[in-house]
């Protein structure tokens, strides 16, 4: 930086090559594993070098994961998330901060409220609301004693039993991860970055204020929206506890949950080599996007944060 | 952020334009109509999968009921009472501390010398960063089946070098093996994230201070400790927060899938517990009181998150 130091240089370029080299180790020695035969990775010690089996172990796992139908789940899932959290967090943050209505800083606590509250720590009720998400509906009328008030009006005897089960569905898996205080505040310090100017114009325009968030707003908020995306997307498809509650049927796991299942456990063949295959195609598209869209995925990750 | 709330906008007789937090200047005034329908659906989704759950289990914490929930009764805080007597929860405390408290150094301390050594060099700069992101992508369930198969006694190549210098290695049956597997499995899909932040932190440290301080004589390591590392103060106070919240809470996955809690319970953290007790053990009164401490601890944590905005906003780093 200031002064010239080539020991000092060759020390940080070995700090780093180990560094690369720690992330590389496990994703090299999956692959080599992924590339032998079921005897081959029981061999001690285990070849350094891959095997011929790499594409037949990826067909293997492929079928034996399920994966053309949790795949499919996980792209669902993944995106559908990625998109319920933007469009959620967007028109939010634009009501919090283009609108002054008597409840605004209610809305606002209500919201950032839900960021002290990680929904892993309230597992089982969180999983009752899936499962009947009707339920805050069926208290209310219980408590309200609504079907007292009917049978007291009308003589008749009825019995209010309201259910709208969410499990194994994919508005079970996606609705309850959308909510989200960080997107909404980090597309209103957005907004907030923008020039009064702009609003000022278009209500002299004659604008409806949805006709400024659509044409305005939202063309501006796309660098922003780009580099968030990616953070959900990994978010979505990274996703395992719910997952792993909310789909009983195997017909709606997800990749990550599929993978699961291949990994072999004392009792059973020590499959290995399908398994890291398995982990080999399920980490691929999280991977491939952090690769390419690499620029975009630093700027939402230390952007979604603030 | 929070700090600057202002007042409830009241409405008085004339309409006057006032400086609200948050507020544009430029709004679309004081129809509460539209405003509204655009916070719908957060406030409903909020409510349904935020607010009634959490309200939930507060109620189920005071409440003892059995597995069929046809038997419900009030307890006051005796399942807090039981829970915090209660030897399998005290050592899951324990085990969280310790996985938590090591993953962090762990994670920190890597991340400071890998951000160091990124920011010393020029060449080849963004390949290095390229690879070191690369377990963000890649699910905590994957980077834990990944370390069990490296570490896997009978058949990982780790472990054999481990076996070949004569170290009975064995996660299955050791509890401090298993816990060794877990805490490695999640630093390395974590370190990623604390050496970006380090890493732009350390691009936000003005280049006239590390040069006045070289003219003075000090070497690239002292500018390093006495300069840029109180400058990085704030991002790495945020950054152990963040690494307690990713050791608490989304290690879940890591441990599911490689040591589901065991052996004996030496991986059992906390909120590992509370899925067991709640799914399997089906104690719901115990998993309610569980997830209202962890709550509460998610709210100290949240709360210490917000200390570093202010102190983000006064030193501009």
């Amino acid at each position: 930086m200031v002064e010239r130091s080539p020991v000092l240089n060759m020390l940080c370029h070995a700090i780093l090559i180990a560094g690369a080299l720690t992330v590389c180790i496990p994703l090299y020695f999956a692959f080599v594993a992924g590339s032998l035969t079921v005897a081959e990775v029981q061999k001690v010690p285990l070849p350094w070098l891959p095997g011929g089996q790499f594409f037949d172990n990826l067909q293997l796992a492929w079928s034996k994961g399920n994966f053309s139908r949790t795949f499919t789940n996980s792209i669902i899932v993944a995106l559908g998330i990625t998109a319920g959290k933007i469009a959620v967090s967007l028109l939010s943050a634009f009501a919090i901060t283009y609108f002054r209505f008597r409840y605004r800083m209610l809305a606002f606590w209500l919201i950032f409220m839900s960021l002290m509250l990680p929904i892993e720590v309230r597992i089982v009720p969180t999983f009752e609301a899936v499962a009947n998400a009707a339920l805050p509906l069926q208290w209310l009328l219980d408590t309200l004693r609504v079907a007292d008030l009917w049978r007291w009006i009308s003589g008749h005897e009825v019995a209010i039993a309201l259910e709208w089960n969410m499990v194994n569905t994919y508005p079970g898996l996606i609705l309850p991860l959308i909510a989200s205080a960080t997107a909404t505040f980090l597309f209103r310090q957005f907004f907030l970055t923008i020039p009064e100017e702009l609003c000022e114009a278009a209500r002299l325009d004659g604008a409806s204020p949805l006709h400024f968030f659509w044409s305005i707003l939202l063309p501006l908020s796309v660098p922003n929206m780009v580099a968030l995306a990616i953070i959900l997307f990994l978010f979505g498809w990274n996703q395992y506890l719910w997952p792993l509650l909310f789909t009983t049927d195997k017909e709606m796991a997800t990749a990550v949950i599929a993978l699961k299942g291949l990994i072999p456990r004392s009792d059973s063949e020590p499959a290995w080599n399908i398994a890291m295959s398995g982990a080999l195609l399920t980490m691929l598209p999280p991977v491939l996007v952090v690769l390419l869209l690499q620029r975009w995925f630093i700027k939402g990750l230390v952007d979604s944060s603030k | 952020m929070p700090a600057a709330v202002a007042g409830s906008s009241r409405r008085s007789g004339r309409r006057r334009p006032r400086e609200e937090a948050g507020l544009k200047r430029a709004n679309f005034g004081d129809s509460p109509g539209l405003p509204t329908l655009l916070l719908l659906p957060q406030l409903l989704i909020l409510l349904f999968f935020f607010f009634i759950p959490s309200l939930r289990a507060l109620m189920q914490s005071v409440l003892l009921s059995d597995p069929f929930g046809t038997n419900v009764q009030f307890v006051w805080f005796d399942n807090f009472k039981t829970l915090l007597a209660s030897g399998d929860y005290r050592q899951s405390i324990a085990v969280t501390f310790w996985f938590t408290v090591a993953q962090n150094v762990l994670t920190l301390g890597s991340a400071l010398v890998l951000a160091f050594a990124t920011d010393r060099i020029v060449r080849g700069r963004s390949a290095y960063r390229t690879i070191i992101l690369l377990p963000y992508a890649i699910a905590p369930a994957i980077a834990g089946i990944l370390w069990a198969f490296l570490f896997n006694p009978a058949v990982g190549p780790l472990a054999q070098v481990l076996h070949g210098l004569g170290i009975a290695w064995d996660p299955n049956l050791n509890p401090t093996d298993a816990l060794i597997l877990v805490t490695l499995a999640a630093s390395w899909k974590h370190i990623c994230y604390d050496y970006i932040f380090l890493v732009v932190g350390l691009l936000a440290v003005p280049v006239s201070l590390m040069e006045a301080a070289a003219v003075d004589g000090a070497g690239p390591i002292r500018r390093f400790v006495s300069i840029a590392l109180p400058m990085l103060g704030p991002t790495i106070f945020f950054l152990t927060v963040m690494n307690f919240i990713y050791g608490f809470f989304e290690t879940f996955a890591i441990i599911d899938a490689v040591t589901k809690g065991g052996p004996a319970g030496a991986t059992n953290i906390l909120v590992y517990k509370v899925f067991v007790d709640g799914f399997v053990n089906l104690d719901l009164g115990s998993s309610a009181a569980q997830s209202v401490l962890l709550m509460s601890f998610a709210l100290i944590c949240t709360l210490l998150q917000f200390r570093y905005f202010d102190r983000k906003v006064n030193y501009g780093v």
